[in-house]
């Protein structure tokens, strides 16, 4: 068994009205970014899994990406998966 | 009859709803800690509103995950009672696949207490048959994940199939998607809302126009499930 850390990110699907995003947007504006635009504010959920190979660890991260940590009425996700 | 209020670390409108059934409509319920799975012996279950798990990860997320919550999806395929689910509880239907759509946060992003007017939509059904089409009632609400969200085919279909209970009247205080504030399934059996009937159903706590929607739940129960 190998050690993988996944990082799985989530962010609010395209189109779906942001509120957080729209906040976070101003004050970069506000910080002097002036053209700062399509501000989106997602999560970061980091864990490690021990895993025969860096496919299964990529294909149980995505299971469970699906499963409880992005909810695809409103969430997508992505993954990175990397060996230790 | 015999009602469930299910408790979760987190819950915390779980005793209010407990009082309107056993204390004001004098119906036998249990208190369910969220580790039970018997649900069979339940005319009714009701998943309170709260803060289940923080509302970490996002609203009902955790909780859908519960034992009780999961056992629910078996009670639901048998058609052996009605669930409602009340604002962290309507999260948890939606997160659970229970009821369609989600709940995003709110497009005011904040934090919003306060007693709104709703429409009733949909009178004809197990939990609003006490209330009339295009009536106007009052609920509390206390949530700052409550933005009703679905695709357009979704809402389509609630649309069609006469899902949609409650709108917001007035204002839309959260950013629902035509100001959607509760939604039943397709079988007419699970009922999901972000206000809070359980805290307008005597008239110590406003004018009781929560407790037309326990009583026509209450009387579905009894007419169809004892």
């Amino acid at each position: 068994m190998k050690e993988f850390l996944v990082k799985v990110l989530v962010e609010p699907r395209p189109g779906l009205l942001d509120p957080e995003g729209q906040a976070i947007e101003q004050a970069i504006k506000q910080l002097g970014l002036e053209s700062a635009h399509d501000t989106r504010m997602g999560k970061v959920i980091a864990f490690k899994l021990h895993e025969e190979s860096l496919s299964q660890a990529r294909e149980r991260a995505h299971w469970i990406g699906q499963k409880l940590l992005a909810n695809p009425v409103i969430e997508q996700f992505s993954l990175e998966v990397e060996a230790l | 009859m015999k009602a469930a209020v299910v408790v979760l670390p987190g819950s915390n409108c779980d005793h209010d709803s407990f009082h309107v059934l056993s204390e004001v409509l004098k119906v036998p319920t249990d208190l369910l800690w969220h580790e039970e799975t018997k649900l069979d012996q339940y005319d009714l279950i009701i998943l309170p509103g709260g803060f289940s798990y923080g509302d970490y990860l996002r609203a009902g997320a955790i909780a859908r995950f519960s034992p009780a919550v999961l056992a629910l999806s078996d009670y639901v395929a048998a058609r052996r009672g009605l669930v409602l689910g009340i604002c962290n509880g309507f999260q948890m239907l939606t997160e659970a696949g229970l009821l369609p759509g989600a709940l995003a946060r709110n497009v005011t992003r904040q934090f919003i207490c306060k007693t709104v007017a709703l429409t009733v939509e949909n009178a004809d059904t197990a939990f609003t048959s006490e209330l009339h089409v295009g009536e106007r009632i009052e609920l509390p609400i206390a949530h700052s994940q409550g933005r009703y969200v679905i695709d357009p085919e979704g809402l389509a279909a609630l649309k069609h199939n006469r899902q949609i209970l409650f709108t917001y009247a007035d204002e839309n205080p959260n950013g629902s998607l035509e100001a959607i504030a509760g939604v039943m399934d397709r079988d007419g059996r699970v009922f999901g809302l972000m206000p809070h009937p359980e805290r307008n159903a005597e008239a110590m706590l406003g004018n009781g126009d929560g407790l037309r929607l326990w009583r026509s739940i209450v009387h579905a129960c009894q007419e169809v499930y004892v």
